[in-house]
């Protein structure tokens, strides 16, 4: 009971998520600065403005939903500090695993974006409702190639669970370059996944201010941004514990840096990849992930499919 | 497609306030899901009577108040102006004033259209364009800086000639700058040719046909992505324009990507002509002197400022006030256009689409009307009554001028 407590609230649970998303956000933020040849946020600011933004006074527009307004930032937050438990990051198996907990991974972190829609919609605001709309057409564009290589690397390792796909990989070290397109195609669509440039349409800010959370402030905005970098640590995490698993089965002292590492190594190629494009337009998005990602991701499957069959086990 | 009868366009506001826009204007834009089917432009949140307050002023004190029109092209308005008073007055500059007011206009001109680049890049979320060319915009700034002694407002003209001579230390720091400015706009001209992206929200976004363009009367970059080879520089030379060498940058594509690529062009353009103003500037005065009294008279004025053609008429009546000043802005010839390039494109594009005749919307604004939503009434103040109305509310705050002015005058008497 105590454990199960301990791993929900503190580690890897919603704490530790709270105090990494805070750091992640920092080093992107300080990146993204420092490509663009500014100075970047001191160390604590993302700390800074989250308790500015809570002891902030909360504005609910007239028209909104309120029950829905309030509870949408923290269902977010919640949807994907669950699935943390079902990762697997310092060791080969996670906190909780079964048969099949690679959908239930994959369907806890949509449910942020739903979220983010609902939370839109129901604020009734001509932007937040433009934005959210846009942020739902997103998904169905990004998340069928993304669902399709985490699912190809599933197969190869002929498990549901994410705990045995580390384990598998970890113990045939060489099949993880197998999964490379995955890999890549995957490092896309989290780009999508947490609305940074190329695809941050949902919230482009000269065109519908914020977006969904155009009518958000004070403490609902900091557990918005909150629920952002939380993704962002998930989502890293699930893509590092699927594609990169290495030295899983090294002393635990030495397994848990690396497993930072390669979280933050994710986190550095998304800013350095937001930091390199022009925002895209949504039908160019859209045509984009149909035209270029679900074909690779499909290529991805096939490959995995006849190398299953080829590669000895 | 047709829609079905119970789906409405959603009628979305895109200012007065909205982070698109650098200056308040409404734009009011009908959506049908992403697409835009009407677009309609409201000016009129700016306006500051700028003109009528000239009638107020002497020719001097109205030179630093026309300056004030715009942040970014300050010096062509204030050319375009004291081109028309010194043409009333009949007076002949200095050769090197002429020059000095042509070097300054085209480090005006590169200050303005890296910015613009910048801008841009910041519409369709490019923000690292942003950041760089901002960066690089600073050489040129500092370049101003240390020349008229001013960042944005340069006032270095003053009635007949210039305020501010050049150094041949000067000379040299520019010519240094202009190197590094050239080296960047070399890369950015190659980053428009290849980046993927760019290349993407930019092309074919924001079409003016050259037909639409002539009929609108398009003026500058906007005017010369769609073929429309004018160039005031050019057609009815000004300054020391007449002898030096430099192309007209024109295009035929008509879109966003044809306005990046003539204003680049003209960036280049613009560093040759600093050089062979450095080059050729002559010795001699940098000003004549002028009487305080201009002789009645009437002139147009026109200067090619970085948005386009600036346009000045001026009427003395002999006295040392003007009887009347009229500002017509190149952003108010651009405006017209921007509802024709908006048809049928997206919401994503309408903020480069904007931005891309470089709007300046408060040097736009000649006149308001204020209509009374409830009784439908329009109501138009005089100038007399503002006045009044100006002094009462300075009184309330305990700011009375009369007693000021009274004081004044026996300080200077006694």
């Amino acid at each position: 009971m105590f454990k199960a407590l301990f791993h929900i609230l503190i580690f890897p649970g919603l704490l530790f998520l709270f105090i990494f998303g805070l750091f992640g956000e920092y080093l992107d933020r300080k990146l993204y600065a420092r490509f663009q040849n500014r100075v970047g946020p001191p160390w604590f600011q993302p700390l800074a403005d989250f308790i500015k933004l809570i002891s902030k006074e909360e504005i609910i527009p007239e028209e909104a939903d309120v029950t829905v307004f309030k509870l949408m930032p923290i269902l977010a937050i919640v949807a994907s500090a669950v699935a943390i438990l079902y990762i697997p990051i310092w060791r080969e198996q996670a906190v909780f695993s079964f048969n099949g907990d690679v959908i239930v991974v994959l369907y806890l972190l949509t449910i942020p974006t739903f979220t983010y829609f609902l939370g839109g919609w129901y604020s009734r605001s001509v932007y937040s409702m433009i934005g959210a709309v846009r942020s739902l057409t997103q998904l169905f564009a990004y998340e069928v190639p993304l669902f399709l290589c985490i699912l190809a690397s599933a197969l190869l390792a002929d498990t549901w669970s994410l705990s045995g796909m580390v384990t598998f990989y970890s113990r045939h070290l060489g099949y993880w370059f197998c999964n490379i397109i995955g890999f890549g195609v995957a490092l896309i669509c989290l780009l999508g996944k947490l609305e940074k440039v190329p695809f941050d349409i949902p919230e482009a800010e000269t065109e519908v201010v914020a977006g969904s959370f155009t009518e958000y402030s004070g403490k609902l905005l900091a557990f918005i941004r909150t629920s952002f970098n939380i993704e962002m640590i998930v989502g890293s995490s699930l893509l590092a514990a699927v594609f990169l698993p290495f030295g899983l089965n090294l002393p635990r002292a030495v397994v848990f840096p690396l497993y930072l590492i390669q979280v933050l190594f994710i986190i550095i190629v998304v800013s350095f990849m937001r930091s390199l494009f022009a925002r895209l337009r949504l039908d160019q998005m859209i045509s984009f992930c149909w035209k270029f990602l679900a074909p690779l991701a499909f290529l991805q499957v096939l490959l995995n499919l006849i190398l299953k069959v080829v590669l000895p086990r | 497609m047709h829609d079905s009868h119970d789906f409405k366009d959603v009628k979305i506001p895109i200012g007065p306030q909205h982070p698109a826009l650098k200056e308040p204007e409404s734009f009011l834009i009908s959506l049908r899901g992403e697409k835009i089917t009407a677009a309609s432009v409201r000016l009129g949140y700016n306006h500051r009577g700028i003109e009528k307050a000239c009638e107020e002023r002497t020719y001097t004190q109205g030179l630093y108040l026309i300056e004030r029109i715009c942040g970014i092209c300050s010096h062509s308005h204030s050319t375009c102006f004291i081109q028309a008073v010194e043409e009333i007055a009949g007076i002949e500059i200095p050769a090197r004033a002429k020059y000095l007011r042509t070097l300054i206009a085209e480090l005006e001109r590169i200050h303005s259209h890296l910015l613009w680049l910048g801008v841009a890049g910041h519409e369709i979320g490019f923000d690292t364009l942003l950041m760089y060319t901002w960066r690089d915009r600073e050489v040129v700034m500092d370049l101003l800086a240390k020349l008229t002694g001013n960042r944005v407002h340069y006032s270095i003209n003053t009635l007949g000639g210039v305020r501010r001579d050049i150094s041949s230390k000067q000379k040299e720091e520019i010519l240094k700058g202009m190197d590094i400015l050239e080296e960047r706009t070399k890369y950015y001209i190659d980053l428009a040719k290849n980046e993927t992206t760019l290349l993407k929200r930019l092309q074919g976004v924001g079409i003016l046909s050259h037909e639409d363009a002539k009929s609108l009367g398009a003026v500058g970059p906007t005017g010369r992505a769609s073929g429309i080879a004018r160039d005031v520089r050019k057609d009815d030379p000004y300054a020391a324009y007449a002898e030096l060498d430099f192309k007209v940058i024109s295009v035929n594509s008509c879109d966003v990507y044809g306005r990046t690529l003539v204003r680049l062009g003209e960036l280049m353009e613009s560093f040759s002509l600093v050089r062979q103003v450095i080059s050729k500037i002559p010795d001699g005065p940098i000003s004549v002197k002028v009487p305080r009294k201009i002789p009645a008279g009437q002139a147009t004025s026109r200067y090619e400022a970085p948005r386009g053609e600036d346009l000045h008429y001026v009427r003395a009546n002999g006295t040392e006030k003007p009887d009347r000043v009229k500002v017509r802005a190149p952003t108010l010839a651009n405006i017209q256009s921007v509802s024709k390039m908006l048809e049928d494109r997206y919401l994503a594009d309408m903020p480069i689409v904007i931005a891309a005749i470089d709007p300046c919307f408060s040097c736009t604004d000649r006149l308001i009307s204020i209509r009374d939503t409830r009784s439908k009434e329009k109501n138009t103040v005089v100038w007399e009554t503002i006045r009044v109305k100006g002094i009462e509310w300075y009184k309330d705050q305990g700011i009375d001028f009369a007693s000021l002015n009274k004081k004044l005058s026996k300080r200077l008497h006694f």
